[in-house]
């Protein structure tokens, strides 16, 4: 398979946004994936919430594993750097790529092989680091890319194409973000774009570790019956307990909500996160309650889904480094070699 | 009996126990050796835990500046009855044994032919101090005191040691001055002061400097410019990462604000040291990691992916023997395969083999300009010997009209003038293509970053005549670095032969050595620091010089021969292998021996005797 370019035909009635691009402009090169890949649609929910946002595209660095996933940032955003690095390993490389210029936006996508069964470890350790990303897992419970084997999401007792069931216990991403201290978490479904796009949106302008955990079904290798992670069997047992809408300032809040039906929620960058409550006894800036909702209903065979968690005065590794403002990449001769005459007073001090 | 005769010129060694507080009397008396004027090399030789087992540190002295281990001991000073028979052993015939004589020792205990000298050091500390941690640490004290009345040394240079060292504390100062002084004169007026080993003032130091070789490295790499270092903790490396934190802090920290310039991640593991390392570096941020053999093992799969995407990585791999248990906390040089041909695919990667503090300093600091320029990873190869031990070097020099040599990047201004971009283009014909940093323009000059499968454009592609195309750029590439890379250094014999060595790292001062005990048997002998890998051409050019030539390491595979001999198609049979490997450190005694017995056996005639 060769390099397939896109058609770069501008619709003249495309919509453009505040820095003037259009859709088109946050695209990337076709898809290769199957025809119906759950992938595909967060793809396009990515490109939709960068366009929202009126980001620049040459201002996100896009890095990847290795999967079918961890393929899709080829198929968004073409003026980014993209890194397709190894697989599990995508948080060492973002970690690192943030720590070198910390003005860029980050996204990260991986799989549930790449960051549950191989990458567990660098997952968590990103996460626990608060690298100021969005980690979004495009989870389909099977290795798609090497051909449908279980990974280390898919329930106990669901069943892979040949009928043969799955053994061992799962993981559960979200539980598991919440744990290491994520300062944004969500999940989400590829089949409802109302709910993924803006939650991207909410996670690519908060600072801190934002995980999104979005269930996305393998067609090829994981939508039978007997998959937990099929088109029909997430629509059935989705149980959304919020709705979340990302408002770039409070003059856009105008409606009047009965009490206790909304909150709003200021991030660092002064964005606001307008949180419609689904279930009513659901807080999402309370982690202790959310881990333990999600244990609940997960018990009762729900998918819980919607923003989950959000810290918005979370701060970043750089903060907890005390890494200078300026970015470390262009930092000059100056600021970083010291020179002869403090090599000559060490000289002195090593006789 | 005989007592061993010698000035300035005998090893000392200290049996101590691991966390005993006897590391700092120690250097202080190495250092005291150095402030006298006279070339002293101590090392560190200690067990992988930290309290109770045996440590030893062993100081050289010597005049004529030789800097390797030699073997034997002349003066022993056993504080550890767990080693006393091993350590009474090594000490040579006519030599001295100085030991703490408050528990009486049976006389089987001792050897016949070497001279004991006994202390009560614990009864003296016992009546002087009441604090246990005082007992301990000023015991060290008074036996540097000791060793200074026996030795015939000056205490002038061990109190301004101990003046700079406790700074602003006077009453620690008093304090040691007083266990100096106890040591001194309990020595002077009890025990046969001077022994036949004694010190005096001399002027063979100069201006050169005691420091670490991790250390210097560390600093190596601040001054090349290096700002996000990612690391897990190892030993023999983990000073290095340290090193580099301490000048960091010292130099890189704004004044006023306390903002830093350097970022420094405790990583989890291996994999993700470089991981970030090469995230960071891939976003035009200089980075390394330290680390010793289990962790490149780690990171094979990464080096690759760096190789094949073209990522400026550096790598400190301070050496040692072996896997995790049992010896790594002994020196070796055994990482070289793993580290040239590191990973999967055709891979071949870049290699630099400082000798002492001071190349660990150049080359810690020059390997970022490597890795920019080259765009690949640059392993800079220490050891434990010159890693964790401080050696005399040449002090350190910056040229301050230096700058700092970026590499191929280009700017939004070059994008903009129209340049063509092609991530993989050799646009210079030197296999060296162009890069950008993410974030540069807003429409030209991205591209996506994957290991292979992708054209010169940096485009996808599975095609083979694309991927085969890369690959020998790629080839070119190495091919350039071969003429960039620090070259070997040569220096033959006063009188022609057909006897060439080749060594490297930590081993020169041992080399140099054996070269003047060599000579005193009649064999001339060439010989050749290769300082980087690839190899350039004045490696062939000594190979072809020589009827024979021996590849000197400390590893027990021939290392470095077997990448001679694979990169450069030489002869087998025309590199004798001088291997040294049990984990100590390589002596000039085990060099001139095994050259003389190969020599004889391949009845090469001293040109010398052949001649006359
Ligand atoms: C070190 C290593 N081991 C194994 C593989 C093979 N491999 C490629 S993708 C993949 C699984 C990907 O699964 P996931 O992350 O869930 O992505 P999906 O294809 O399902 O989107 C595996 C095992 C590899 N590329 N590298
Ligand atoms: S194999 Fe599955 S995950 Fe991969 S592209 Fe096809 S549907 Fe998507
Ligand atoms: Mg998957």
């Amino acid at each position: 398979m060769t390099f397939l370019p896109k058609p770069k035909l501008h619709h003249p009635k495309l919509a453009s946004n505040a820095l003037g691009f259009t859709r088109r402009d946050y695209e990337g090169s076709i898809s290769t994936l199957c025809a119906g890949c759950g992938h595909d649609s967060i793809s396009a929910a990515i490109i939709h919430a960068c366009f929202e946002l009126d980001l620049p595209p040459h201002r996100i660095a896009k890095l990847s594993g290795i999967g079918c996933s961890s393929k899709t940032p080829t198929y968004f955003l073409g003026n980014s750097h993209g890194f397709n690095s190894v697989h599990g390993r995508m948080p060492s490389v973002l970690t690192g790529a943030n720590l070198a210029n910390r003005e860029l936006i980050y996204l990260g996508v991986s799989g549930d092989g790449d960051s549950a069964s191989i990458g567990f470890g660098q997952f968590a350790h990103s996460i626990r680091r608060g690298v100021n990303m969005t980690y979004i897992v495009e989870n389909n419970g099977v290795y798609g890319l090497t051909k449908g084997q279980f990974s280390a999401t898919a329930d106990k007792g669901a069943k892979n194409k040949r009928g043969v069931p799955n053994n061992d216990e799962p993981i559960d991403m979200v539980s598991m973000a919440l744990q290491l201290g994520a300062t944004y978490v969500g999940r989400s479904f590829s089949g409802d774009k109302t709910q993924l796009v803006p939650l991207i949106k909410g996670a690519l302008t908060h600072k801190g570790a934002a995980f999104i955990d979005c269930i996305s079904p393998c067609v090829a290798f994981n939508n039978h019956d007997g998959s937990t992670k099929s088109f029909d069997y997430v629509r059935e047992h989705n149980a959304a307990v919020n709705f979340l809408d990302v408002i770039e300032t409070r003059d856009e809040i105008t409606a009047d909500y009965a009490p206790g039906t909304v909150e709003i929620v200021r991030q660092h960058d002064g964005t606001y996160l307008k949180l419609r409550k689904i279930a009513n006894d659901y807080d999402a800036t309370d982690r202790i309650s959310a881990m333990n909702y999600l244990q609940t209903h997960h018990a009762r065979g729900e998918i819980v889904t919607g923003l989950l968690y959000v810290d918005p005065d979370a701060e970043d590794m750089h903060a907890a480094l005390g890494t200078a403002m300026a970015p470390l990449n262009g930092m000059s001769d100056e600021a970083l070699v010291p020179g002869n005459a403090a090599l000559a007073k060490l000289n002195a001090s090593l006789r | 009996m005989s007592q061993l005769q010698a000035v300035n010129d005998f090893v000392v060694k200290f049996a101590n126990v691991n966390g005993s507080g006897s590391a700092s009397a120690n250097k202080l008396f190495a250092q005291a050796v150095l402030r006298m004027g006279v070339p002293a090399t101590p090392r560190n030789i200690f067990p992988s835990n930290i309290q109770g087992l045996p440590t030893w540190y062993e100081v050289r002295i010597s005049d004529k500046g030789y800097m390797g281990a030699r073997g034997g001991t002349d003066l022993m000073v056993a504080m550890n009855p767990q080693t006393w028979d091993a350590d009474i052993k090594s000490i040579v015939p006519g030599g001295y044994l100085f030991y703490d004589s408050t528990r009486a020792i049976p006389a089987s205990k001792f050897r016949a032919d070497i001279n004991v000298i006994g202390m009560p050091l614990t009864q003296i500390c016992n009546a002087e101090y009441t604090l246990s941690r005082e007992r301990q640490l000023f015991k060290n004290i008074i036996y540097v005191g000791a060793l200074a009345a026996l030795l015939d040394m000056d205490t002038d240079a061990i109190k301004g040691l101990l003046a700079d060292q406790f700074k602003g504390r006077d009453k620690l100062i008093q304090a040691n001055y007083h266990a100096l002084a106890l040591g001194h004169s309990y020595a002077l007026a009890n025990l046969p002061c001077p022994i036949g080993l004694r010190l005096e003032k001399s002027d063979k130091v100069g201006d050169r400097i005691f420091f670490e070789g991790n250390a210097a490295a560390g600093l190596g790499a601040v001054y090349g410019g290096a700002t996000v270092c990612a690391w897990y903790p190892i030993t023999p490396s983990t000073s290095l990462a340290e090193g580099f934190t301490k000048y960091c802090e010292r130099f890189r920290k704004d004044r006023e604000t306390g903002e830093k310039r350097f970022a420094i991640v405790q990583a989890e593991d291996e994999l993700a040291s470089i991981g970030i390392v090469i995230g960071a570096a891939w976003n035009g941020a200089r980075a390394f990691t330290a680390t010793s053999g289990p962790g490149i093992s780690l990171m094979q799969e990464f080096l690759g992916l760096a190789y094949f995407a073209e990522i400026p990585a550096v790598l400190f791999d301070v050496q040692r023997a072996g896997p995790s248990t049992g010896m790594p906390t002994r020196t070796q040089q055994c990482d070289l395969l793993s580290a040239a041909y590191a990973s999967h695919g055709d891979t071949k990667h870049v290699l630099l083999f400082p000798e002492d503090p001071n190349e660990c300093f150049t080359m810690g600091a020059e390997a970022f300009d490597l890795a920019d320029r080259l765009q690949t990873p640059i392993f800079v190869m220490l050891d434990l010997d010159i890693g964790m031990n401080d050696r005399l070097c040449e002090p350190l020099v910056w040229d301050d009209s230096r700058k700092l040599d970026r590499g191929k990047v280009m700017t939004a201004e070059d994008l903009e003038s129209g340049r063509v971009f092609g991530r993989y283009l050799d646009v210079d014909g030197d296999g060296i293509p162009y890069r950008t940093y993410p974030g540069t323009h807003p429409t030209k000059g991205s591209y996506f970053t994957r290991g292979t499968s992708r054209d010169r454009f940096a485009r996808y592609t599975e095609e083979g005549a694309a991927y085969q195309d890369n690959m020998e750029r790629l080839l070119h590439k190495f091919a350039t670095a071969a003429k960039i890379v620090p070259g070997p250094i040569r220096r033959d014999a006063k009188e022609p032969t057909r006897l060439g060595a080749i060594y490297y790292g930590s081993t020169a001062p041992a080399m140099d050595e054996a070269v003047d005990l060599l000579t005193e048997q009649g064999i001339a002998l060439d010989i050749l620091r290769i300082r980087a890998f690839p190899f350039s051409e004045d490696v062939e050019r000594f190979i072809e010089d020589h009827d024979q030539v021996f590849v000197v390491e400390q590893n027990r595979d021939a290392q470095m021969r077997t990448m001679i001999i694979n990169e450069l198609e030489i002869n087998p049979k025309k590199l004798q292998r001088v291997l040294h490997y049990d984990g100590s450190p390589i002596t000039a005694r085990f060099i001139s021996g095994s050259l003389a017995e190969t020599a004889a056996s391949l009845k090469i005639v001293p040109l010398r005797k052949a001649v006359s």
